[in-house]
């Protein structure tokens, strides 16, 4: 898609050089204020992410995740359309759409298949939308790959006034939502209200995900989202330590990516998802060649007793 | 009646059914359950004394789940009543531990033994568990439940990578954590092979001396429990019936109460096979 690729390196075409100390390229980079806006949106974005990531991983709802943000594709662009915000498209087809998806519930055989039917049939939409815009195609291609370097003190505000309750409603909803993620019937009995759980739980992440499109795009969404829970959930088992990695693994992708960005004529999403993919691969590679270690050593371990 | 000749059955000729106020674990009085209009079963009438051991039999789909339900406050009986230590069972009540019917974790459920234990005692409660470290007293339930099952060597693994066996020690002991009164447990050897079980319901029948539990336990073979039984809850066709174990589980006692010729087998290590309750089983009297 030559075309996408060029509307974005429109933005960063201008690439000045790195003096390759870090205090002086920061100082540099937060002379504009573009990146001022890029690094305070991105910060609180990644945070928001690598929380609600945690919890997406844990309750197998990746597939929903990213669905979630290509049916808001459909309501960004319808929004363009109608001459309004993409934002308010985007946020009301994500949460309109993930309250349905929560509640069909995380036991439903059938769900993601339910969840692929609607899916395609908004982004069939969403194509419609882009075709009776007549305007400027930028807006469309900033909502698929995100644009970052572009937004106004006032979308960061916006990010800020939708990220800090989704942090408290995801505190609030720890526990009982963690319970849940590992055994509905078992949370069913202790008294958590499982299904009221399941569609906030899905709204929430409607709510991370429209604001994760502002960095990277509905077509990238899995970068922020996904990939720093999934490593996290490989490096450590407590539950409040992986809810920690994955934050500070999505936290160091964004700024990282938003550095590298700044001093090359390529995109950001291009950095943050190739590093969080790249960050991925080695947790995989290396968790396998412990294990191969492992399986090499004599077996000094007495056999478990009582297991099968 | 028959005992496993490994284990025989230990004297115990108290009068379990005897009416002794306060002492009830579960009281049903004419209670029916039904799902929507469909009547499940009904008629149960039964007392069951605190601490006894008892074993919730019959065929698949008879609705012994849904008497679980009931128990646990899930679904409301259709007629009657029944209590639990005297009370109306209350969803998420802290008075009953759970394991619930056909625990299959994920092999890739990346979360320790202890932490899932955790769960059992808070985890139904909203908010982040903070300062949780600082609380001696929530760390200890957690080793003691951990201890009491004897899986300390595995309780900082994953839960995803464990065997049967050892899942199955862990929900135990997530269901104890909150020290409840009753251990309502729903198949819990279902998954498990010959060995497992044997050791498995040992394990259930030591806790539960130590706690003074109460014990139901859902099973579709009586036979791994039968040292440890003192009542059994037949669940079949539409109807509820409680007994001793040597009381009930004869050809004589289930032909009786189901008015269907019912077989009740021996083998020669004194193992129980009930033929004839199983609707299959009727309508087709030549399978299997």
């Amino acid at each position: 898609m030559p075309a996408e690729f060029a509307v974005l390196l429109k933005v960063t075409n201008t690439a000045p050089s790195p003096s390759w100390n870090p205090l002086d390229d920061l100082a540099l980079m937060t002379q504009y204020e573009f990146m001022v806006h890029a690094f305070q949106a991105g910060t609180v974005v990644a945070i928001v992410a690598g929380v609600i990531g945690y919890f997406v991983v844990m309750r197998g709802s990746a597939f929903a995740a990213h669905a979630l943000s290509h049916i808001g594709f459909a309501g960004a662009t319808g929004a363009v359309v109608l001459g309004v915000s993409p934002v308010f498209g985007l946020l009301a087809f994500t949460v309109g759409s993930g309250a349905i998806i929560g509640a069909l519930g995380n036991r439903i055989r059938g769900r993601d298949v339910t969840i692929g039917i609607v899916l395609a049939w908004t982004l069939g939409l969403g194509v419609l939308f882009i075709s009776l815009y007549t305007g400027y195609a930028t807006e469309a291609y900033a909502i698929l790959f995100g644009e970052i370097l572009g937004i106004s003190d006032r979308d960061v505000a916006i990010v800020v006034l939708a990220g800090v309750p989704t942090l408290l409603v995801l505190a609030l909803l720890y526990r009982p939502l963690l319970f849940s993620s590992v055994d509905e019937n078992l949370a069913a009995a202790r008294g958590v209200p499982v299904t009221g759980l399941s569609i906030g739980f899905m709204a929430v992440l409607a709510l991370a995900v429209t604001e994760a499109v502002q960095v990277v795009g509905v077509l990238l969404i899995f970068a922020l989202i996904v990939t720093p829970a999934a490593i996290a959930v490989r490096w450590t088992r407590r539950p409040s330590a992986a809810v920690a990695v994955a934050t500070g693994l999505a936290l160091l992708f964004t700024w990282i990516g938003l550095s590298i960005a700044f001093f090359s004529p390529h995109p950001v999403s291009f950095f943050i998802t190739s590093l969080a993919f790249g960050t991925y691969l080695v947790a995989r590679i290396g968790e396998t060649v412990a294990r191969y270690m492992q399986s090499l050593r004599p077996a000094d371990v007495a056999p478990r007793a009582s297991t099968s | 009646m028959a005992a496993r000749d490994t284990s025989p059955r230990p004297a115990f000729d108290a009068p379990v059914l005897a009416v002794t106020a306060g002492l009830e674990a579960v009281t049903a009085v004419d209670v029916a359950a039904a799902y929507g209009r469909r009547t499940i079963w009904s008629g149960a009438t039964f007392s069951i004394q605190h601490g006894s051991f008892l074993a919730v039999l019959g065929p698949n789909g008879a609705g012994k789940s849904t008497l679980v339900k009931i128990i646990l406050g899930l679904l409301q009986p259709a007629a009657g009543r029944l209590d639990v230590l005297g009370q109306r069972p209350r969803r998420g009540s802290s008075v009953i531990g759970y394991v619930p019917q056909g625990m299959a974790f994920d092999p890739e459920l990346s979360i320790r033994g202890r932490d899932f234990i955790a769960l059992g005692l808070d985890g139904h409660r909203w908010g982040l568990p903070l300062l949780s470290w600082a609380r001696p007293d929530r760390k200890r339930a957690i080793t003691d439940a951990i201890e009491a099952v004897g899986a300390a060597a595995y309780a900082d693994r994953p839960m995803g990578r464990l065997s049967g066996g050892e899942q199955q020690r862990l929900l135990l002991a997530q269901a104890l954590v909150g020290r409840p009164r009753v251990l309502l447990l729903d198949e819990p050897l279902s998954n498990l092979d010959v060995k497992n079980q044997g050791t498995i319901v040992g394990l259930i029948g030591e806790v539960a001396r130590a706690q003074s539990l109460t014990v139901i336990l859902v099973a579709h073979d009586v036979n791994p429990l039968l040292s440890l039984l003192d009542l059994v809850v037949y669940v079949a066709h539409g109807r509820v019936a409680v007994g001793r174990p040597q009381e009930i589980i004869t050809s004589e006692a289930l032909s009786r109460i189901y008015s269907a010729p019912v077989d009740v087998i021996k083998d020669r290590r004194g193992r129980i096979f009930v033929v004839g309750l199983d609707e299959n089983e009727v309508a087709h009297p030549h399978a299997g």
